[in-house]
């Protein structure tokens, strides 16, 4: 795994230091609330509901052993002894005190980690696929280049102060497991001559106006990387709108100045900054080589039989690896009726100590607020699965309805206007009671608490929006978003749902596809598809419907 | 005015009252003035023929979140503008290095900020340095 480098370590100190003198400079006056806030925001701390929020970068969301103890020893001596996993490859601490947050972040610090540029209108934390490494259908470990983005970004200092956050994610796979397309930059690694480079999209991006990036470049070469992304950066710090921060994203550039213009000048700024970075290629070697595979120990190639309550779960939450004797396997964060996404001390603990046995020391977070030990030897997976189990981690759901994807909400969030979490806590237990999901089978459902997006409703399979209406709260509907290669984003069903209305729709909905899919084998985004909005609104909105299901 | 204040790696220095600044379209119309003031918004293609006589360039930060400029200068020093290059206005001791970074020469602030973020806290933010330097670096 990626080790500090000693000049990382520095930059990182450094940056804990600068931050401590911030706080002290914003305390005694010499910096204002407006010149604060973004060396705030640059610093991972968020202003919310209750208290502040501190934001820790989980880079590419891969992490050691000894770095999730210390996230749990975090979480308890200066939170409430949980955190929350987020869809941006991130953990929240919902409880710091202002004054206390200079120490975590050296607690941070301590462990290689950091909370820097997860906030504030900079290029943020770059995601990746949470299989990188592992999966079976991996053209490159994409983790190596975001890790290279993330030192170009780091501090960079042309890009500190954007007309708005930056977002880029990357995937190394055939399947897009990053989300990539709703991302400000999206990268995607292909082959082409049997040299590797990447597709390019950029204008991605979900919140108020949801967009699908655009292909800026189908092939850019490995070379160019850094280069090519300083150009885009160049071009949208400088006609970025600053006028109006909801027509700020890139998107909205692309959306109205047109994808040619924007490719143009690119090109044209690349054609300067191509020559800029000689000392990248050093540097990728470098870090590619921090990134070599574990010395996997070889094993049986079938999954043990075992339990019926291990097979159940071994059917949902295993992914295939590149060994045929090992397997990803997915750690639900997503107990029927838990906070989605969130982890207690404990449980950190629990998946540290089987990363450490089990799993050649190495954690991914996943954007759907999950776990994964990401190489794990088949044999050995009873045994994962009987720790699991202990510690209350081994719901058997991933990629089934109750593995929902929540943001935080009005239980946390200042910008809410609905409830996430009790919405995804009662649907997950309805069908935990119901014992339909496995019957379901795969399907996404988010939510998000305002039209912000921060739960990827748009690209879910059913995605939940809460919004206000004169006072109480009402959850809208789309149907047919796609994170995956083949993106798309969920048509509105129509009219919204009151608060106690919204698990009945979500059944109605479920209860059609069960009859109207051509077998167990259509999923229900493939039977979507076939069938568009029509039979669904129709399941959500007839009279008739509504009877059958009061 | 004259109590501008002009930050320099030296520290903190007095602004000459007696240098004139011109806009861009003033600065057409006399062809023996040298120096230009740049909103952030500027085109620099707009600068054309110009540029070559122009021996510094004074660039506008309106506000401390709007950072047009540092790529504004990015932009003429790969033009090959080698004359002074000044960010003036709304910039904090945090933004130097990056102004440094950026090809600005130099940063003008006024009085009010001078007294609230002294000498001390500019200096102190000055030595940072990023990871750009390495990757910008000729490869070995
Ligand atoms: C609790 C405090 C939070 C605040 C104040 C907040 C704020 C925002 C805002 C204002 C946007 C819209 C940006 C735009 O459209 O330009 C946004 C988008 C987003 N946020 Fe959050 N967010 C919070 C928490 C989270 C959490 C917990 C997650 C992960 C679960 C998250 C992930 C995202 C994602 C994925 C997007 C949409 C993607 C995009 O930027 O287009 N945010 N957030
Ligand atoms: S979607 Fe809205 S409510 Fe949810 S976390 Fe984002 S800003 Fe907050």
């Amino acid at each position: 795994m990626y080790a500090y480098s000693d000049f990382d370590e520095s930059f990182v100190r450094d940056r804990v230091r600068q931050f401590r003198d911030q706080v002290e400079r914003r305390i005694d006056g010499r910096l204002s609330e407006d010149e604060f806030k973004p060396l705030r925001l640059m610093n991972g701390l968020y202003l919310q509901l209750h208290a502040y929020m501190l934001r820790v970068a989980i880079p590419y969301g891969t992490l050691d052993a000894r770095q999730m103890r210390q996230l749990a020893a975090i979480s308890e001596r200066w939170d409430r002894g949980y955190g929350h996993f987020t869809t941006r490859q991130n953990i929240q601490f919902n409880w710091p005190k202002l004054c206390d947050v200079p120490d975590m972040l050296d607690a941070l610090a301590d462990v290689g980690m950091h909370a820097i540029q997860t906030s504030g209108n900079c290029v943020r934390n770059v995601t990746s696929d949470h299989f990188a490494g592992a999966a079976a259908d991996e053209i490159a470990d994409p983790r190596p280049y975001a890790e290279l983005l993330r030192q170009w970004s780091s501090d960079h200092p042309e890009f500190q102060y954007l007309p708005r956050k930056f977002k880029i994610a990357i995937t190394g796979a055939t399947a897009d497991r990053a989300v990539t397309r709703a991302h400000d930059i999206g990268l995607r690694v292909v082959a082409r001559d049997g040299a590797v480079g990447f597709e390019v999209s950029v204008g991605g991006g979900l919140g108020r106006t949801p967009m699908i990036g655009r292909i800026i470049r189908d092939f850019l070469p490995e070379a160019d990387l850094v280069p090519y992304v300083e150009a885009v950066l160049g071009v949208y710090n400088q006609l970025g709108r600053r006028d109006n921060k909801y027509k700020a994203r890139i998107k909205i550039a692309v959306h109205e100045m047109g994808l040619d213009t924007i490719r143009e000048l690119v090109e044209a700024r690349f054609a300067e900054t191509r020559s800029e970075f000689p000392g990248a290629e050093a540097a990728l070697a470098e870090i590619r080589a921090a990134f070599r595979a574990p010395d996997f120990r070889a094993g049986g190639t079938a999954i043990p039989s075992g339990s019926p309550a291990f097979r159940a779960w071994a059917d949902t939450n295993l992914a295939p690896h590149r060994r045929e004797d090992h397997a990803i396997v997915t750690v639900s964060l997503k107990t029927p009726g838990q906070q989605p996404g969130d982890a207690s001390a404990g449980q950190m603990r629990a998946i540290a100590d089987l990363a450490e046995t089990f799993g050649y020391d190495e954690i991914r977070i996943s954007h759907r607020q999950n776990v994964i030990l990401p190489h794990v030897r088949k044999d050995d997976l009873p045994a994962v699965f009987e720790a699991l189990a202990a510690a209350g981690l081994a719901a058997a759901n991933a990629g089934l309805i109750s593995d929902i994807i929540a943001c935080p909400g009005m239980d946390y969030c200042a910008l809410a206007t609905a409830r996430s979490i009790p919405v995804a806590q009662e649907i997950a237990v309805l069908f935990e009671t119901l014992d339909l999901a496995h019957e379901v089978g795969p399907l996404r459902l988010n939510v998000s608490g305002c039209i912000n997006a921060c739960g990827h409703h748009h690209v879910a399979d059913i995605g939940i929006l809460g919004l206000e209406r004169a006072g109480v709260e009402t959850y809208q509907i789309t149907l047919g978003g796609d994170p995956t290669e083949r993106i798309a984003i969920g048509e509105r069903t129509g009219p919204g749902f009151a608060a106690d209305e919204i698990v009945g729709a979500v059944e109605r909905i479920v209860t059609a596809y069960l009859e109207l899919r051509d077998s167990a084998d259509e999923t229900f985004a493939d039977a979507y598809r076939r069938l568009g909005l029509a039979p669904f609104q129709k399941a959500l909105y007839s009279e008739e419907s509504r009877e059958n299901a009061a | 005015m004259s109590d501008r204040v002009l930050i320099t790696d030296a520290g903190f220095g007095p602004v000459d009252p007696a240098e004139r600044y011109l806009g861009l379209a003033d600065l057409v119309a006399a062809p023996g003035a040298q120096r230009v003031d740049l909103g952030p918004e500027t085109d620099p293609a707009a600068l054309g023929p110009d540029l070559a006589r122009i021996q510094a360039i004074r660039i506008a930060f309106p506000a401390v979140s709007d950072g047009r400029g540092f790529t504004l200068a990015r932009t003429l020093r790969r033009m090959g503008f080698t004359g002074r290059l000044r960010a003036a206005g709304q910039l904090i001791p945090e933004q130097y290095p990056m102004t440094r970074a950026c090809g600005f020469d130099e940063v003008e602030i006024d009085a009010d900020r001078a007294r609230r973020q002294p000498e001390a806290d500019w200096r102190a933010a000055a030595r940072r340095q990023g990871y750009l330097a390495r990757l910008r670096r000729p490869a070995a």
